[in-house]
């Protein structure tokens, strides 16, 4: 594929390449500077494969000290910077270019402090998304976002693209769970912004930085809410034979006042892939499944599930199974947090992210088999049915040219359709390189300034991670 | 004075712009309930957003409400409790703090961050802020966000404006997510504790599995006698009956709570979130922001140096209300030295003016995020239009 254009790499700083790592060698241990081309080969692209550019250099610091000299001394030379967390960005988020040095957090992952009492944990950029859960579940605390790759992307990343995941309609986001950040700008200085506190003293430039897609500066640090599980936690199985009736479920289950802590749905071909790979026990003679989970003590979750259940039945649903044990839980949402992976088993797959308003979902579900099929392609669906956040993966075989266009095509028209109906581009994996050339699409020009002018506070020279988020044409630096 | 109403979005970039041309400083109001937040500035002109009124969008079943900036914040809280729902962030009304009249819109609420005691379960005015569309320092109207309540399109801009007072911009529409009504809600209340102990069950409370959904401790003198320390607990019947026994289990060191619930326990939390314990007096008042368990090692530090000073804790100690007596600088080198060096910070919420306009009113920022707070300011409003001064002088 190649149809995302990248910037023509600049030929003035190409030729420097020796004198920038020779300036670089002295701002981190030997080590941490990686430069043949074997060794940065790992760094060229992220989850977003089928784009890849070999970065002029990598550079993995072990301290805010370091990563303040290395963008210190990047900006002084005018060499576009790449941040990395894990580099599991499915939007491109990380991926170089080849005029760009890469600096990485990942020798920076440490867990630094946990405080119970107020509920918060402070680690280090590299530290990954569910090392935090980890590190603080036997006391019976969690972090509450999780996205499907948590246990390889990092907490830095998930700043970086303001992660979501499957438990955020009653958790919140990344942003709702992060308190305070320690940023490296461009010019080398190392601000605190917030901290154990719940408020911003000034301007709310925490909840800037989060999902800024690494453009405005580089987190090493950051202060995390940590939250007390519930008691238990139980998924249900739903299976209906319409997508129109889940959708309606999911409406009327809201209406009743309930927010289960995740509502999530399958369509059949999505049911056929997962159930394939983890052997959750998902029905496979429903057209759409709901995977509800509720918390709460034994007492609570019957309550709760009755009260679900009376509901779905109301709308038709023909499956009801609830989990019988931990183990069964665990291969319920095993199905779903790896429906990505299983899906990369049957076919190349292309995986969307936008939200729709959840009342447009019979016709958006729809419009996009219509849309994918007139491109003689396959959709399979998963998403976040309680908040609209779409996961259409649509297959294809990345070895016929021909046919990666077509599916490139589609997702573009996926996308405008979700705006189309009052939705957005992405709900949660970020706009990095993939969905740079749809923003005016959302966004007339005006927005794209304001954002812009409040982008070159941080960065004038279009250094930092330049080639993503806004369109390659029209930008301005103030 | 010009007191400027456009009646629509369209009008009000025709008035920035000709303000812009004029080069003559703007004041924004809603309901002018907050005039009294932040510090004083010398505008010639007022914008208002009485002309910009009205729901624009709600719809139940996607937990999504949108209006324009001039509409009452009790008609958005009618409409949404018409269908069983709520804003998630139980705002604030300054108006029995500030003695002022008028009616709080929920324009104020967006632009001021305004949030209540659910704040530290549910999140802030900013956490539940999904979209809005804002008149810019050029007269241009931009949005940021939408109407979805899982989007990280572009720069978040949306959060930027929360809590911006006015000072990057005229906004002329705002989307909130909002949450179902809990079918009940319970307060338990334990007396006599000390602010140490209070801090410590508050956060044993808000550690556990059962959720309160609001946690304040008023010592001795506020409001009664005795010092009370309270958990809000909303839920499902059936869960309520078991989450408050549970609790009570837990926390039986503290002694036995009383249970209350109705008009006896929403009362008491209008007193929590409007902090109407100072109402009336002449007092300066502040707020200060704190990890939880600081709370009262940062009143400790205040009361040695102020001895008049009266406080109560909201957000489990995380927000401490302060009064003192309003004298030359409402305390000021007090209430920062003690806040600073555990992390936290001061805004000085209501004061004579003269005070405002001496003493930071928010806490004063380190260069770097100074020159950064400046730099946003001038990307929305080059011209230094939008309520010059308000939050910091020269910004």
């Amino acid at each position: 594929m190649s149809a995302i254009a990248f910037p023509v790499p600049d030929k003035s700083i190409l030729a420097r390449r020796d004198t920038i790592i020779a300036g670089l060698a002295p701002l981190v241990a030997p080590e941490a500077l990686i430069t043949s081309a074997d060794e940065r080969r790992p760094y060229e692209t992220d989850a977003l494969t089928a784009y890849r550019r070999l970065p002029m250099a990598v550079v993995l610091p072990s301290t805010t000290q370091e990563v303040a000299a290395v963008l210190k001394f990047c900006g002084e030379q005018g060499v576009p910077v790449v941040p990395r967390g894990a580099g599991t960005s499915l939007c491109g988020g990380a991926i170089p270019q080849e005029d760009a040095v890469v600096i990485g957090v990942s020798k920076m992952n440490r867990i630094l402090e946990i405080d119970y009492a107020n509920r918060v944990a402070r680690v280090q950029a590299g530290v990954t998304n569910l090392a935090v859960t980890g590190e603080v579940s036997a006391e019976g605390f969690f972090y509450a976002p999780d996205p499907s790759s948590q246990l390889a992307c990092s907490i830095g990343g998930n700043i970086g693209m303001n992660s979501g995941g499957a438990h955020c309609l009653k958790y919140g986001v990344t942003t709702n769970n992060v308190l305070g950040v320690t940023l490296v700008m461009l010019d080398g200085s190392i601000v605190e912004i917030g901290g154990s506190h719940l408020d911003a003293p000034g301007l709310d430039i925490l909840g800037l930085i989060v999902g800024s897609e690494g453009q405005l500066g580089i987190v090493t640090e950051a202060t995390v809410r940590i939250l007390r599980s519930a008691e238990g936690a139980r998924p249900v199985l739903f299976g209906f034979p319409t997508s129109e009736q889940a959708g309606a479920a999911v409406a009327a289950i809201i209406g009743a006042g309930i927010i289960p802590v995740a509502m999530e749905f399958m369509d059949r071909p999505a049911i056929e892939i997962c159930e394939a790979f983890a052997h959750a026990g998902y029905p496979m003679d429903v057209e759409a499944l709901l995977i509800i989970e509720v918390e709460g003590s034994d007492i609570e979750m019957d309550a709760q599930l009755a009260r679900i259940v009376a509901i779905a039945r109301e709308h038709g649903v023909k499956t009801v199974k609830e989990s019988q044990s931990a183990m069964e839980s665990a291969a319920i949402w095993k199905g779903r947090k790896s429906a990505f992976g299983a899906t990369g088993r049957i076919a190349d797959y292309i995986c969307m992210d936008g939200t729709i308003p959840t009342g447009q979902l019979p016709y958006v579900l729809r419009r996009m088999d219509e849309i994918v099929k007139g491109y003689g392609l396959r959709v399979a669906n998963v998403f976040h049915a309680g908040d609209g956040n779409l996961h259409p993966l649509i297959l294809y075989n990345c070895n016929d040219p021909i046919e990666a266009q077509k599916a490139e095509d589609a997702g573009m028209d996926i996308l405008k359709l979700c705006v189309e109906v009052g939705g957005c581009l992405t709900g949660e994996h970020g706009v990095g390189i993939e969905k740079r050339d749809l923003m005016s699409f959302q966004f007339n020009p005006e927005d794209l300034n304001q954002q812009m002018r409040v982008r070159a506070v941080f960065d004038q020279s279009w250094l930092m991670n330049p080639a993503k988020v806004f369109p390659l044409e029209g930008r301005i630096a103030a | 004075m010009t007191l400027h109403i456009p009646a629509t979005e369209a009008q009000a970039c025709a008035i920035v712009k000709s303000v812009v041309a004029s080069g003559t400083p703007l004041s924004i109001i809603g309901g002018n309930t907050r005039a009294g937040l932040g510090r004083p500035t010398q505008t010639q002109s007022t914008l208002s957003s009485a002309g910009l009124t009205g729901i624009t969008l709600y719809e139940p079943s996607e937990m999504v409400i949108g209006a324009r900036p001039g509409t009452p914040l009790a008609e958005v809280q009618k409409t949404l409790a018409d269908r069983g729902q709520m804003l998630p962030f139980e705002p604030m009304d300054h108006r029995a703090l500030h003695g002022s009249e008028g009616e709080p819109t929920i324009g104020a609420v967006a632009a001021g961050n305004i949030s209540g005691p659910r704040r530290i379960n549910a999140g802030a005015a900013r956490d539940s802020l999904i979209g809005i569309r804002l008149v810019n320092g050029r007269g241009e109207a931009i949005k940021s966000g939408g109407r979805v309540m899982k989007n990280v399109t572009g720069l978040d801009l949306v959060k930027l404006v929360a809590g911006s007072h006015g000072t990057l911009g005229f906004l002329t529409e705002v989307i909130f997510r909002v949450l179902p009504v809990p079918e009940r809600i319970v307060t338990l209340v334990w007396r006599g504790l000390s602010d140490e102990a209070a801090i410590a069950l508050l956060s044993a409370a808000l550690g556990s599995p059962f959720e309160p959904m609001a946690a304040a401790h008023l010592p001795e003198g506020m409001g009664t006698e005795q010092a009370r320390t309270l958990l809000r607990l909303e839920n499902f019947s059936d869960s309520i009956d078991y989450r408050s026994r549970e609790l009570i289990t837990l926390l039986a060191a503290h002694g036995a709570p009383a249970m209350i619930e109705g008009e006896a326990s929403a009362e008491l939390w209008l007193d929590v979130r409007d902090a109407r314990f100072f109402a009336g007096t002449d007092e300066a008042v502040w707020r200060l922001s704190l990890a939880p368990t600081d709370g009262p090692k940062a009143t400790a530090a205040i009361a040695a140096q102020v001895p008049a000073a009266r406080w109560f804790y909201d957000w489990g100690g995380g927000l401490v209300w302060l009064a003192v007596p309003a004298g030359e600088d409402a305390a000021a080198g007090a209430v920062r030295a003690a806040v600073k060096p555990l992390g936290g910070h001061a805004t000085l919420v209501r004061a004579p003016a003269a005070i405002r306009a001496s003493v930071p009113v928010f806490e004063p920022l380190p260069e770097p995020l100074m020159r950064v707070t400046a730099g946003i300011k001038t990307s929305f409003d080059a011209a230094g239009i939008f309520e010059p001064g308000r939050m910091y002088a020269g910004i």
